[in-house]
């Protein structure tokens, strides 16, 4: 028993250890998170924007000096190069996409040169957490849970959840999904969490979702007849629509959501940076230039 | 110190208690009970109906080769051939997507594949088992005025079963850690549901660490038994 009980100690022991390290500068986070919580709400971004010019510029320069990047002179960005328009594989092999111009563009503010880790989108924010890239940026969407474990900077984009359904189908608005029926998602995405959250949070239940590794499996469960309709990102949507004869996408969206870049909670110096850096952006245009280039100009 | 444990404690509370989540890896670790014995069983009906068959071909002496054993014995070996071929994840794959298409038993889809899938190997595992009995058992029990599916079945397998008990725990380990591979055609079992956690709390730590444990708790369990129940087989051993 005595034996058993060393083990344990030991066990116990390494694993503090290896939490040390984590988190060192733990002390600083909880001030500056709740100053990053009410600067992330929506109605404050005009308020940014106003002052960003000002104050902000000169920050931005003084900062490029002391961050902290994985590798020095160089902005690693972790993201899922499958989620068109936001982050792809270019024709020549490189990634493109919105939030790669758009790093592109944070990376030059800072003196850095933008490194692209491609990686499977649940791996995204473990990698930034864990101190193999710098920042995450895989059309994210802010909550209140996930902020507990990782630094939100502003939102850069919205992205909307839509309905795929087959054509015929008696489900003809979001509140049709509340009929029982199964919904299908893709792994780790806001889809997932919203409709797998209880009925009196505004779900339908586990019990009503079933969640696939990727969309296009979910979009595959959905012509077989295991799903009734399937809730995901409108870009991908609209693309799987387009592939796949037979199927629509309702004209009632589900829910639009904010996305914003991750950073870990370690590196406040990288996170004010990356964030200024990011407000510049948005208040002179080119956020939205870009956005413009790669969804509005579709259509 | 302290604001380190407070931070693992912050941790262990969103990943296991809040929103009442211990609750899906209960559920989760049900699932995956549900399909290894499933699985288990249809392996096992599977792997002797298919070891018997491809022994009985194998011992057929002389010049009269029976027609219909010859192409069982076809049929099996095709069947071997291509699920241990054949990676596990493309199994469910195609059950999943292709096979059942429009089936939403997800649990009986999974427990079909993995069931048809241990067959294979559990064959393999009861054939090595009746090889391994002398060929003077057979014998004896034909002489005494026995048929060929009484002897098999009182004296030869059951002998046979006390030799392969260790392989066949083997299978039954690997199975059950195999039902992780069910996330891909959406069932949620043990291991998505940590998946799941993990996306909606943005931490790895707690939830993998978790269902590690579970999943070598469940096994060290399942490990004890079969040593339990091998020692109860060999009390009327002489070695």
């Amino acid at each position: 028993m005595k034996k058993y009980f060393a083990l344990l100690l030991a066990g116990v022991m390494a694993l503090s250890l290896a939490a040390c390290g984590g988190s060192s500068s733990a002390p600083a986070t909880p001030a500056e998170t709740q100053k990053e919580e009410t600067a992330a709400e929506a109605p404050a971004e005009e308020k940014a924007e106003a002052e960003a010019p000002a104050a902000e510029a000169p920050a931005a320069e003084e900062a490029a000096a002391e961050i902290k990047t994985v590798e020095a002179g160089k902005l690693h960005m972790a993201t899922n190069a499958a989620f068109p328009p936001y982050e792809m594989i270019s024709d020549n092999g490189g990634f493109e996409g919105i939030d790669v111009e758009i790093a592109t563009l944070i990376a030059q503010k800072l003196g850095l040169e933008l490194v692209v880790d491609d990686m499977e989108f649940g791996s995204v924010i473990t990698s930034v957490q864990g101190g193999k890239s710098d920042i995450a940026m895989a059309g994210l969407t802010v909550t209140d849970e996930r902020k507990q474990n990782v630094d939100f900077t502003e939102s850069y984009a919205t992205g909307v959840q839509v309905i795929i359904v087959p054509e015929g189908s008696d489900i003809q608005t979001v509140d049709d999904l509340a009929n029982n029926k199964m919904i299908g998602v893709q792994d780790g995405t806001t889809g997932y969490i919203y409709c797998s959250s209880p009925v009196e949070d505004g779900g339908y239940g586990e019990d009503h979702v079933t969640s696939y590794p990727n969309g296009a499996m979910a979009i595959e469960a959905l012509k077989g007849g295991k799903v009734d309709a399937v809730v995901i990102d409108n870009e991908p949507a609209k693309a799987f629509v387009q592939a796949n004869a037979g199927l629509k996408i309702l004209d009632t969206e589900y829910i639009v959501e904010n996305y914003a870049i991750g950073i870990s909670k370690d590196n406040n110096g990288l996170r004010d940076a990356v964030n200024n850096a990011l407000k510049e952006l948005i208040a002179d245009g080119s956020v939205q230039l870009i956005v413009d280039k790669y969804i509005n100009a579709e259509k | 110190m302290g604001t380190l444990f407070q931070d693992l404690a912050a941790q262990f509370n969103q990943a296991f208690i809040e929103a009442d989540r211990w609750q899906r890896y209960l559920s989760g670790i049900g699932i995956s009970f549900t399909v290894t014995l499933g699985a288990l069983i249809i392996g096992i009906i599977l792997g002797v109906l298919v070891a018997v068959i491809r022994t009985l071909h194998d011992q057929q002496k002389g010049t009269d080769h029976s027609v219909l054993l010859s192409i069982a014995n076809a049929f099996c070996e095709f069947y071997t051939t291509v699920i241990r071929g054949t990676p596990m994840m493309v199994q469910l794959l195609i059950m999943g997507f292709v096979i059942f298409k429009s089936s939403r038993n997800l649990v009986g889809v999974a427990i079909l594949s993995l069931g048809i899938n241990s067959g294979a190997y559990t064959a393999e595992i009861i054939r090595s088992g009746i090889m391994s009995i002398d060929p003077g058992q057979m014998e004896a029990g034909r002489s005494l005025g026995m048929d060929y599916i009484t002897v098999m079945k009182d004296i030869i397998i059951p002998q046979a079963i006390k030799n392969i008990l260790p392989a066949l725990g083997n299978e039954l380990i690997t199975l059950f850690k195999d039902t992780s591979l069910v996330t891909v055609i959406g069932l949620t079992d043990l291991t998505k549901a940590a998946q799941q956690i993990q996306a909606k709390t943005y931490q790895a730590f707690m939830p993998y660490i978790g269902i590690a444990i579970m999943y070598l708790v469940v096994v060290m369990i399942l490990t004890k038994l079969l040593g339990i129940l091998e020692r109860r087989l060999r009390e009327s051993d002489r070695r």
